[in-house]
């Protein structure tokens, strides 16, 4: 066990190492994100309002915009471009619905090696496994707490 | 017969009889082909594959190839080699296993992280000195894609790597160690010890390596009685920018001013800003490449009469990283000195 000198002089060692090693400028990724992630939901919008335009109803043409974003996402993953454009725009690739879809993708490629069930059933969700365990349990909590209002008669 | 007394200090060897590197052999991928020391490695690969199905194949491939060349430019025939130290970045080695099992010659393999080489040299050295093989061959290898996928992401996810991130290198480099030949000889051996300053992040190895590094440096100084100045040049494995900067401030802790006389492997085989490397090069693969085609050549010529190549390794799994352990490193201190003119060739 490390003792309490131990100890400061690893926190020391953290704080030194902190200071000597460079990170990416905040402002800049942030500017990147916004300005990705928001050309990604143009894009969205754009399908959308095309959709709707062809006479689809509000949920149908969501449903499509989505499909096209995750198989463009998929598309540009199998391609190797997907990863430029995250490296590029960070989160702003990331949190939207085509982060998800790269994450995906990327294991099912790189595990597809091991075989289809070890490799790709396994290990597909490698990444987005979190994702979905914890989305679903926590749209579960909400969803309690919703039925819970519901019978108090709030809602 | 009376072997006399080899061992020196706490943690060093001084070869009675220094043990002679014969050969040197190194194929490394495209990009790194693409780097500053592209012209000096044997053989660039344009595939990254290698010809084969998948990263881990792609490894063994390299490994075998190199081996092979190894063997060659030595001037051997593959029964020759008594005994093999062998080791790359893979769980289980399985690099090493699969690559080198058709040449059906006796194999240690190793596991000290990106540091292997320093451990595969030292301890074929030893083999060699004691009198255990009249020819061994020292070899390791890594690839971007194989490590990446046994260490971090499946390659086409899409993240951003920090800047204090090193980029494995696809290479493999190998020596063939022997009594006599060659122009370079390994004169002693320092053998690192586990130093762990309790650091967290895998993706800044350079700064969990450099402790280690600095105590097989120290202890090398303290072991024969040296200075700095009395080597040409201290080449270590893998710390990249930072880890270099840390190292240089750990040592300067001591009281050693090595900056003048340091290099480091990582920071060698890429150019940073062009190829977009971040911190440096890393990997079994990198140390050894960069050992045989550049540290070897430079000792040849006689620009560098002495050099101690410490090869550098961060001790963790994906495991151990996710239980919320720390990343101890190692390093492994190899004094290689030119050969005296006159001497055997």
């Amino acid at each position: 066990m490390a003792d309490i000198q131990t100890q400061k002089k690893q926190k020391e060692y953290e704080k030194y190492v902190k200071k000597v090693t460079p990170v990416h400028s905040l402002p800049l990724n942030m500017a990147r994100a916004f300005l990705v992630g928001g050309l990604i939901c143009v894009l969205g919008q754009w399908i959308m309002n095309v959709c709707q335009n062809m006479g689809m109803d509000r949920q149908m043409a969501g449903a499509w915009t989505s499909g096209t974003l995750i198989l463009l996402s998929v598309l540009l993953t199998g391609l190797n471009i997907y990863p430029k454009l995250a490296k590029f725009g960070g989160a702003g690739t990331l949190v939207p619905i085509t982060g998800f879809a790269n994450s995906v993708a990327a294991s099912a490629i790189e595990f597809q090696k091991e075989g289809q069930v070890m490799g790709i059933g396994c290990k597909i969700f490698t990444i987005a496994g979190p994702v979905i365990l914890f989305g679903i349990f926590s749209s579960w909590i909400l969803g309690v707490g919703y039925w819970l209002l519901k019978i108090v008669g709030v809602v | 017969m009376c072997v006399a007394e080899q061992a020196v200090g706490r943690q060093s060897i001084q070869f009675q009889n220094p043990v002679s590197i014969i050969s040197g052999a190194s194929i490394v991928g495209k990009k790194e082909g693409e780097g500053p020391l592209g012209e000096a490695f044997d053989m660039v690969g344009e595939d990254p594959m290698f010809g084969t199905n998948s990263w881990e194949e792609a490894e063994s491939t390299l490994q075998k190839e190199t081996a092979g060349l190894a063997i060659a430019k030595a001037g051997l025939q593959k029964w020759q080699i008594r005994m093999i130290y062998a080791g790359d970045l893979l769980a289980q080695s399985v690099a090493s296993s699969f690559g080198i099992a058709d040449y059906q010659i006796p194999v240690y393999g190793l596991y000290g992280a990106c540091s292997t080489m320093g451990e595969a040299l030292s301890l074929g050295a030893m083999a060699v000195a004691g009198g255990y093989a009249q020819y061994v061959l020292s070899i390791t290898s890594s690839h971007f894609g194989s490590a990446e996928k046994e260490f971090r992401f499946p390659l086409s996810y899409g993240n951003q790597r920090p800047l204090s991130a090193t980029w494995t290198v696809t290479g493999s480099g190998a020596c063939v160690l022997g009594r006599s030949g060659g122009q370079a000889q390994i004169a002693g051996l320092t053998t690192g010890k586990i130093v762990d300053y309790g650091l967290k992040d895998s993706m800044n190895m350079g700064a969990c390596m450099a402790p280690a590094a600095c105590d097989t440096i120290y202890q090398n100084f303290m072991d024969f009685n040296r200075l700095p100045e009395d080597y040409d040049q201290i080449v270590t494995g893998d710390l990249g920018k930072i880890g270099q900067n840390i190292l240089w401030d750990l040592l300067l802790e001591k009281g050693y001013d090595i900056r003048k006389c340091h290099t480091d492997c990582g920071l060698e085989i890429y150019d940073g800003e062009k190829q977009d490397t971040h911190a440096g090069g890393s990997g079994c693969g990198c140390a050894a490449s960069v050992f045989v085609s550049y540290v070897l050549p430079k000792i040849r010529s006689g620009e560098w009469k002495r050099v101690l190549f410490v090869p550098t390794g961060a001790l963790l799994s994906k495991v151990t990283f996710n239980e919320g352990k720390s990343v101890p490193g190692i390093a492994h201190g190899v004094i290689v000195e030119q050969k005296e003119e006159g001497g055997q060739s």
